[in-house]
């Protein structure tokens, strides 16, 4: 499969300050490829300068092939953004949104009503055409967004953080969409700080931190290289973590202590739970759970996503 | 030094339209307060005030007070449009990073909302010279030149209040603005008297006022007396446009583009 973007030692710095530290990445054509990490990681700005409207401070970037800084115009003739925060047009109906933007890539006025109407089937908002975008709900609005986005029928759909605020059920209609777009052949690139998101619809990603990326990989892959299938939670009194080592050593590749809960990182759970019968007594919480990208995360920065979500 | 080239497309065209086809849905609410506002200020000063004044500079008052009406209605319809609407759109609706998502540059964007600025301009103005008119305030036939006239001029204020925009975005600076800016000229550009009875001083600080020059114009075109002393006015006003245009994209480019 060709690169679709070409990322190489990229800079991207706001009065001097870098924020996206001198990373390489490419993304394949008709892929799904997923930019991970907390708030301030560098996700959005990284992706800003993919659609051309961030300039680069340093290094290359080329999408289709073509340079980001030399030919911004015919770059975005083939893409589709959708941007974080929501830009609809609130004056105007769900259809007019479709339509007005369509004007941009100067489809005539039948192509953009069919390409309007084929879209707001696809994405459930037919009935709901001749209604102000100010009536829609969140998640309503999300996905006209992501319809608005392919009035061009572009190559690739660039998603900054497309499920953020919305509640479960939206975020799997936006989810069951977007992988039956791959499935059409667009290729997406998504950033997130949501790990089921990754895992959900990501066939490969990036793990974004303070501009640098940590790991990139499958996400089964970085989970089984990191951390392994199943990971063992404890929270006990203090002290418990010497007693821990000592009778399950034999059973542990790891552990990691993350605020009051120990994460411990077993050759084999139940086998290790077996050896820490002993003193389990002195547990409050004990748990075996399948390993996440989050636990990749911790394990990888030693801090959580989800805190840092919270800080900002 | 190279030639500042801006980097403009036929999507200018879009922009414009875009906000025209939101105006189309919310222009009933936007009228009265561009529209309503000069009529009442013509019935109150024109007919009150008008009784005891009677001429000015020759002409009854209400005939003088018109063409400056139109002309400072005409200002203050872009300047709203190019400080509060400009910056809604760019900083709350975010209608800017949108229409930049898609093959639109920001001189694309900023040109589009420029032409939007003088449209209201022209919009507005020429409302006013319609209802003027058909008050019978309107003398000759020259006064079709106005609405180039304020197309010009919307141009140049749609410039000015987008500089503003871009070098204090905050929608509490635009009072200032307001009543900084575009009050006093509104009240010493010879819209309502003739300067000559100002002091000195006040007489030549007009000559850099933007809406005197566009009174003048306005005035002598509306009132029949077309003349060279117009052309000066003119160059000044295009003069003025061409010097400023560059101004508004570098600034909400500063403020968009980080």
């Amino acid at each position: 499969m060709r690169d679709v973007i070409c990322a190489r030692d990229l800079v991207k710095a706001f009065n001097g300050k870098e924020v996206v530290k001198g990373i390489s990445f490419s993304v394949r054509q008709g892929e799904c490829f997923g930019l991970l990490g907390p708030n301030g990681a560098g996700k959005s700005s990284t992706v800003k300068m993919i659609y051309c409207f961030l300039p680069v401070t340093s290094g290359t970037l080329t999408v289709m092939g073509l340079d980001v800084q030399k030919k911004p115009r015919e770059i975005k003739r083939k893409l589709g953004v959708v941007a974080q925060e929501n830009n609809l047009d609130n004056e105007l109906t769900v259809m007019g949104n479709l339509l007005v933007y369509a004007s941009f890539f100067n489809l005539s006025k039948r192509e953009a009503q069919l390409k309007a109407e084929e879209l707001l089937a696809f994405f459930g908002l037919e009935e709901y055409q001749h209604k102000k975008v100010e009536t829609l709900s969140g998640g309503m609005k999300r996905r006209l967004t992501i319809a608005r986005a392919l009035v061009n029928s572009p190559e690739i759909l660039i998603l900054d953080e497309p499920t953020t605020g919305l509640d479960p059920q939206a975020r799997h209609l936006v989810w069951q969409r977007l992988r039956s777009l791959k499935e059409r052949g667009v290729t997406l690139l998504l950033t997130t700080h949501y790990m089921d998101e990754a895992v959900q619809l990501c066939d490969r990603l990036i793990i974004i931190d303070m501009g640098r990326i940590l790991e990139d990989g499958r996400p089964r892959d970085l989970i089984g290289r990191h951390v392994g299938e199943t990971l063992l939670e404890i929270r006990g009194d203090t002290g418990v973590l010497d007693s821990i080592l000592e009778n399950g050593c034999a059973y542990l590749k790891g552990h990691m202590i993350v605020g009051d809960t120990i994460l411990l990182y077993p050759t084999d759970g139940q086998a290790l739970i077996q050896a820490l019968r002993p003193v389990s007594d002195r547990f409050s919480h004990q748990a075996l759970r399948p390993a996440t990208l989050e636990d990749v995360f911790l394990k990888l920065t030693g801090r959580g996503l989800v805190d840092d979500f919270v800080e900002a | 030094m190279t030639l500042w080239r801006p980097d403009l497309s036929p999507l200018v065209w879009r922009v414009f339209q875009r906000n025209l086809l939101v105006y189309r849905k919310t222009w009933k609410v936007s009228l009265s307060f561009n529209f309503f506002e000069p009529l009442l200020y013509l019935g109150a000063l024109g007919f009150g005030l008008g009784a005891y004044v009677q001429q000015m500079e020759g002409v009854p008052y209400l005939y003088y007070l018109a063409p400056g009406l139109l002309a400072s209605s005409a200002m203050f319809a872009t300047t709203y449009e190019c400080t509060y609407g400009s910056f809604v759109r760019m900083a709350y609706q975010k209608t800017y990073h949108a229409m930049l998502a898609t093959p639109a540059s920001i001189e694309d964007v900023v040109a589009g909302e420029l032409i939007y600025g003088a449209f209201k301009s022209v919009l507005y103005g020429t409302v006013i010279l319609l209802v003027v008119a058909a008050l019978g305030l309107v003398a000759s036939p020259w006064a079709l030149l106005v609405p180039p006239v304020l197309a010009v001029s919307g141009l140049l204020f749609g410039a000015l209040s987008m500089i503003w925009t871009g070098l204090v975005p905050n929608m509490d600076s635009f009072n200032y603005f307001f009543s900084l800016i575009i009050t006093p000229l509104f009240l010493f550009s010879g819209v309502f008297f003739p300067l000559a009875g100002m002091p000195a001083f006040v007489q030549q600080a007009a000559w850099i006022s933007p809406l005197y020059h566009v009174v003048n114009l306005t005035r002598d075109l509306v009132m029949g007396n077309p003349g060279v002393h117009l052309i000066g006015d003119l160059v000044w006003l295009l003069v003025a446009v061409i010097v400023v245009l560059p101004a508004p994209v570098f600034l909400v480019r500063r403020l968009v583009i980080k």
